[in-house]
Formats: structure tokens, sequence, C-alpha cells
């Protein structure tokens, strides 16, 4: 009953798109204004219902209710609960409802609250989220309906990929869903802009801190990612430049770069068309990012639908989406003018650089994302990987984080490198000292060597611009920005210190045998058989110590699952201030002559990684950092409003007295 | 962002298939290092660069594929044989075919990949020139 409820409410809420998006259309017309007055709550209830019809998804996998085929295929009693739960979006179907739940929430969201821009520039807005929405919601109902049921119904469920059996899964997708979905705002509001032609600092600063939500998350979501895939995969990788790393590193460039231009836009009036642009593209990313990921285009744990109709299904949305906005551009472009002028020496110049830089990169993703599927047409098979971006990305990437260092200190519209140039002395010492210091100690990876002298001179130029300022008065949007950078700067050096200072150990054990990794000693203490709730496994007791200091425990684990049968390794860490030690239990060792003879030894791979955590903590710090200058946009958007209704009551009672 | 060994029957390549197999012990080098730290950092630069053949999307240097143990293992004798890493790609190249390096060559098919980025520091250039100079003129 439950399921068809849920299926009822998708039809329901995809059937209010359709009319908000009529609607929408129809008050921006002379005759149609009376209209207007629906839209908002429209769009309100259609992101309820999705998100109602979401929930009773997750209530039928947390039931198991084997009736219903998605739940069938990918749940399992046994599972724990959170695992249940999460296993509603670790699947094609459940993951697509997620997308419309999240961008049924934000649209009604902004309906909700968003109250400065003019009101036909939000009809607008709220009819392009619709228009959107509706071809979300066609792609669910026709191609890929969550709520269909089995008959008969199997007694069990064929269970979870183990791989996803994590706490990484409960949050990962989620977190970039609602940067990808988020980004549909700022694509929409764009839209809006442009249908209106009230693109400007009102525009700017309407989309900035919905850009900035979807930028928070879509940051947190990568740098969870990128964690999960270093402790789930048990080799010490975190960044492999896998197409489906690269669907979320792009809309996070596109959102980067968009946000540094609409504060351009807020703050000069300068950068019209380029931040309309560049809304569109954030969003299109995301599409191509889903595109890439749920086609099945690419054969990975990611690509569950392997039904190419779905593929066909996104691929023509994209078109459309992609197609439609870029004609709307082309038509209103020339009606868009640049705005307000600026120098060279300027903060809006170097953020122009910024920009530039990062569509660049942008640029290079895509292309070494998308072109072994162009080859593989033409029947050559190749492979574009890490020899490959990092290089490339990096002849863009060293130039904007040296503009990065001095854009911040530069004041708006004209300045003279002058009165800057002694200041950035500082960083620039630091840099020098960096790249001879780690030069010498023996730093050979020219990339390692790069990131590792810049690292810390772009630490010190993140912290300048709060120069002479009374920190406590410092406004908050101001710490936002230094935090965020000083992030980049950290894992800029965690990177750096992958590269450089990794220390491996692959070696076959005995029980009772000391190994040395780097300044650790580790003791393979003892191998015991664990059970959990739906597997067993093998568990290797580690007692590490660094430096001769008091011991540490570890249990990395070799786990084997019974639903569906198949085994991982699980890894264990051990974090101090100053690295990582990364530990991982492998087979047994086989005796070279026959696979049958136990040898008693047992593979362990053990690596010593000083200051690689640096890379996740700076990508919480630049979330960290979005979060703050979020807040301090908020903060400042509900001061004016409570000024302006302060003084509308203070007008309405002088009228009042005036009349009497 | 997960990428990892998935259940090989969806790849199946007849070369690999000879060289690999489940029942037999793996290679004495597949998960063992080589004695001199220098040429096992020489061996460990070219497996992350060497695309382990039935994974999705994972070098051979990190992956528990029998197939990336068995090319782990290729890889580490011939380095400690003093065999250059260069060399040993284009060993694998003919064999595999490109597939099998993350470095893609300059070939008539992948030209684009390093025009392209060409051009976009041309287009880089001309939008920041176009901008700036037009600027100081007006």
């Amino acid at each position: 009953m439950l399921a068809e409820l849920g299926l009822a409410m998708l039809w329901l809420a995809a059937a209010l798109a359709g009319l908000q998006l009529v609607a929408g259309s129809v008050a921006l017309t002379r005759d149609g204004e009376g209209l207007g007055g629906i839209v908002r709550p429209v769009a309100v209830v259609q992101g309820v219902l999705a998100a109602a019809a979401f929930a009773s998804l997750i209530w039928l996998f947390v039931q198991t209710d084997t009736s219903v085929k998605l739940v069938a295929e990918n749940s399992h009693s046994a599972k724990p609960l959170i695992y249940k739960i999460a296993g509603t979006w670790g699947n094609h179907e459940g993951s697509m409802l997620l997308w419309v739940t999240v961008m049924g929430l934000a649209g009604g969201f902004v309906a909700l609250v968003e109250r400065r821009l003019p009101e036909r520039t939000m009809m607008a807005t709220l009819a392009g989220q619709a228009f959107v929405s509706l071809g979300f919601y066609a792609f669910l109902l026709l191609a890929s309906n969550p709520f269909q049921r089995l008959n008969p119904a199997p007694q069990e469920g064929n269970g979870l990929n183990p791989l996803l059996q994590d706490p990484g899964l409960a949050f990962h997708p989620p977190t970039l869903y609602l940067g990808y979905v988020g980004l549909s705002i700022a694509f929409s509001f764009a839209i809006g802009a442009l249908v209106t032609r009230e693109v400007g600092p009102a525009f700017a600063r309407a989309m900035r801190p919905w850009v900035l939500g979807a930028w928070i998350f879509l940051t947190l979501g990568i740098t969870a990612g990128s964690y999960w895939a270093y402790y789930m995969l048990g080799w010490g990788g975190w960044w492999f430049w896998d197409p489906v790393e690269n669907a979320s590193l792009m809309p996070w460039l596109a959102a980067t770069a968009l946000l540094h231009s609409a504060s351009v836009l807020a703050a000069r009036n300068a950068l019209r068309a380029w931040t309309v642009m560049l809304g569109v593209v954030a969003f299109s990313m995301s599409m191509v990012g889903t595109f890439l990921v749920r086609s099945g285009i690419l054969t990975s744990v990611h690509a569950f639908a392997v039904d190419p109709r779905r593929g066909g299904f996104i691929l023509a949305l994209l078109a459309i989406n992609i197609g439609a906005a870029l004609v709307l551009f082309a038509l209103r472009a020339g009606t868009v003018t640049e705005g307000e002028r600026f120098e060279v020496t300027s903060r809006e110049a170097s953020l122009v650089f910024n920009n530039v830089m990062l569509s660049s990169i942008l640029g290079i993703v895509l292309l070494g994302t998308l072109y072994p599927l162009v080859t593989e047409a033409m029947g050559v098979k190749v492979s574009v990987g890490p020899p490959y971006f990092t290089p490339m990305s990096a002849v863009f990437a060293v130039p904007m984080l040296v503009v990065l260092a001095i854009g911040p200190l530069l004041r708006w519209r004209h300045d003279r490198f002058k009165r800057v140039s002694l200041v950035l002395a500082a960083p620039l010492a630091v840099t020098i000292i960096a790249a001879i210091g780690f030069g010498v100690s023996g730093v050979t990876s020219t990339m390692s060597l790069i990131a590792l002298s810049l690292a810390p001179g772009l630490a010190v130029a993140s912290l300048l611009p709060l120069r002479g300022r009374n920190l406590a008065r410092a406004p908050l949007s101001l710490w936002g920005m230094v935090i965020a950078h000083l992030g980049l700067a950290v894992a800029l050096f965690g990177m750096g210190a992958d590269g450089a200072f990794t220390k491996e150990r692959l070696i076959a054990a005995c029980v009772g045998e000391s190994v040395d990794v780097g300044p650790w000693q580790v003791k393979l203490g003892a191998i015991t058989p664990v059970a959990g709730p739906n597997w067993t496994a093998l568990e290797a007791d580690l007692v590490a110590s660094y430096d001769g200091a008091a011991p540490d425990h570890l249990k990395p684990q070799s786990r084997t699952f019974w639903a569906p049968p198949q085994t991982t390794s699980v890894s264990a860490l051990h974090t101090r201030w100053n690295g990582q030690l990364y530990t991982v239990l492998g087979e047994e060792a086989h005796d070279a002559s026959s696979a049958a003879m136990p040898t008693g030894r047992w593979q362990l791979r053990l690596w010593w990684k000083p200051f690689v955590p640096m890379i996740w903590l700076g990508g919480v710090l630049v979330a960290l950092g979005g979060f703050l200058a979020l807040l301090s946009r908020v903060r400042q958007d509900l001061k004016r409003r409570t000024v302006r209704a302060r003084g509308d009551i203070r007008r309405g009672d002088r009228e009042e007295r005036e009349a009497a | 962002m997960i990428a990892r060994f998935l259940l090989p029957v969806a790849l199946v390549l007849a070369p690999v298939a000879a060289l690999a197999d489940d029942t037999m012990p793996p290679a004495p080098f597949a998960y063992r290092q080589l004695a001199d730290p220098a040429k096992e950092a020489k061996a460990k630069a070219l497996m992350e660069t060497l695309r382990c053949l039935v994974c999705q999307s994972q070098s051979i240097a990190d992956s528990d594929a029998p197939i990336a143990g068995d090319m782990r293992n290729q890889v580490r004798l011939r380095i400690d044989a003093g065999e250059d890493p260069e060399a040993i790609r284009a060993w694998l190249i003919q064999r595999y075919g490109d597939y099998v390096s993350y470095a893609p060559r300059v070939t008539a098919a992948t030209w684009p990949l390093f025009a392209v980025p060409l051009m976009l520091i041309a287009v880089a250039a001309a939008v920041m020139r176009r901008r700036f100079v037009k600027r100081n003129a007006a």
C-alpha cells in the first residue's frame, strides 16, 4: 500500500511541477499576473510531496518489504538498520528519487524565503526550476520507477554491495546531491534573470547564498568521498582522476568560479554576462556528472543503470536543459552589458584571472574525462589518468594560486601593485625558503616540490588580509575568505606530502614478527576470527609503536560478506598530529610451489603517511570558510529585512498620525 | 568516488586470461617490494601509471586483482633487471594496447588531448588581454 501511495505522491508532485511551470510562465505575461499568487505555494507543496515519497521509500527499505522490486534487489533483512536506510539511495532509482527530492525541497525553500528579487524574476526563476524538475520527474516515473512491485515476492533480498556498507555511504551521496542539485537553484536564477533582463547586483546578492550553500555541500561531499576512497580501497590512494570523481570535481570548479564572479557582480556590478554563463555551466556540469555516473557509460559501482534507454533519457534531458539555457543566453547576451570597468591591478582583475584559470582546469578535466569515450566510439581504447590530469591542471592551478595570494590584498577597481608588493615579501620569502628546504632534504618529485613550496607561502598570504585589523571586529565574511584560502594551502601541503614522504611496506609476516615502516615499529600480535551481523572476518592485532613510544593497537580485517558473497579488506588507521599509520591485512601468503600449502605468514600492507590527513582537514576548512561567509550573508540579509520591516511600521504609524 | 576491483566477469580480455589464474599462488613480487629502495620507487612510480585491465579505473599499484599482481611482478622483475621504466611501458603497450597506460601518447587518435590545452592557454591569454588592454585604452 505504501509503495502505491509513494508512487501517487510522486505523480502528484510531477503534476504540480507542471502547474508551477505553466503558472510561472503565464504570470510573466501582462494578463496572467493574477496566476502568480499560486506559484510559490505550489513550489512548496511539490517539494513536500517529493520528500514524502522519498520517506515512504526509506520506510519500505527499513521494513525490508521484498514485494518492492528495488528493495528485493538491494536490501537484506540481516543488514544493520543504518545500511537499510542508506541503501535507499545506494541504487539507481533511489538515488534519482533523492535527486528530485532535493531539487523539490530546494525549489520550495527558495519560494518560501527569497524576497529580494523583483516578483517577475522570481516567477521566471521558479518556472525554470519547475522545467528542470519536470524532466527528472519524467525520467523517474517513466524509466526508473522506484516503487515497482514484484510478484511473487522473494523470501529475502539480494543485499547491498559490501563496499557500500560503510558509514560513508550514509553521508557521501546525500551531501554531494545537495551540492549538485543546489546548483540547479543558481541555474534557475540565471534563467530567471535572463528572461526578465534583471542581471545586476541584486540578482547576484540573491543568488550568492544559494551558490555558497551548494558549494559547501560539494566541498564536503568531495572531501568525504576522497577520504572514503582512501580508507575503503585499502591502498592508501585518495584521488584517482577517476571519471566518477571528476564528475564531482567539475561542478565544484564551476561553482567556485561562479561564487567569485557573483561576488564581483554583487559588489561592483561587473562581469554580468560571465556570471550568468557560469550559473548555467555549473548546473550543466552537475547534469553531465549525473549522465556519466547514471547512464552506465562508465562501468563502475556508481553506474547502477545498465539499461541504455536510461542513458539516452538522461542525455536527452541534458541536451534539452543545457541547449535551452544556451539558446536563451545567446538571445539575451546582447542585452546584458558587461557592466562596470576596472584595471589590471584591481581585485576584479585578479578574480577574472581566477575565473579564467578555474574554467581552464574545468576544460582540461572535462576533456580528459570525455575524450576516452570519444576514441572508444572510434574503436581506439585509450586511458587518460594522473600522468595527464595532474601536470595539465597544474599549468593553470599554479598561476591561479599565485594570484590567490595577491588578489585579496588589492582594492576594487584600481590599485597600484607597489602598495602591496612590500607586504607580499613575507609569503614570497616563505615560499623560497620552503622550496630550498624541501629541495635540499631530498624531495625529488616535481609536483610534490611545487605543492610543498607553494603551500606555506599561500598559508601566510591567506592570513594577510587580516593584517592591521582588530581581529574581533573583522567581518565574518572576511574570516570566511581567509579560512577557505588557508584550507586550500593546508590541503595542498597534504597532497605534496603524500607524494614526497609516504613510506610503504609490503610484507608477509608470521605472528610475532616485527616490521619497521618509517618511524613506526609494527608487530603482528595475533590473527583471530571475528563475526559481524552479515559477515565473518579475520582480524589482525597489530601492535604499533611510534619511535619507541607506548604501543597502539590497530585491528585491520579481511572481511567476507555472505549476501552478496564478496571479500573486502577493512583498513585500520592510527592518526597522530604529524600523520597517519595505515594498515591492511591481506590474505595468507602462499607457498611458491603450491597454493594449497599454508605458510603461516600473512600479507600486510603498511604505510606511514606524514601530514596526509591535512588534505581532508584542508577540505573541511574550505567548507568552514564557505559556511562563515554564508552565515554573514544570511545575517546581513536578516538585519536588512528587520530594518525595513521596522521602517514600514514607523512609516505606517506616521501615516496614521497624519491621517488623524 | 569509488573505483575498484569489480567483478572481473564484465571484462574478460583474451591475453589477460593466460596471465592470471585464481588457483595459482600470486607471483613472487605481486605483494613484495624490491630490496633496493631506489628501484622500488621507480617501479612504484611506473605501476601507478599503468591500468589494471580488469578493474574499473584503478592502477595496478592499488588493486587486489590477480592480473594486477602479475603485472606488478613483471614490472618489479624488469626494473630489477635494470630495464628503463619507459621501455617497460612501451612493452606493455605493445602487448595490451594504449589502454594499459594512463599516460596518453600523442597519436592520430589522441592529439586533441594535447592540442586543446594549448588552445585553452591561448584563449585564456586572449580573453584577459582583450579585457585589460581595452580597459586601458578606454
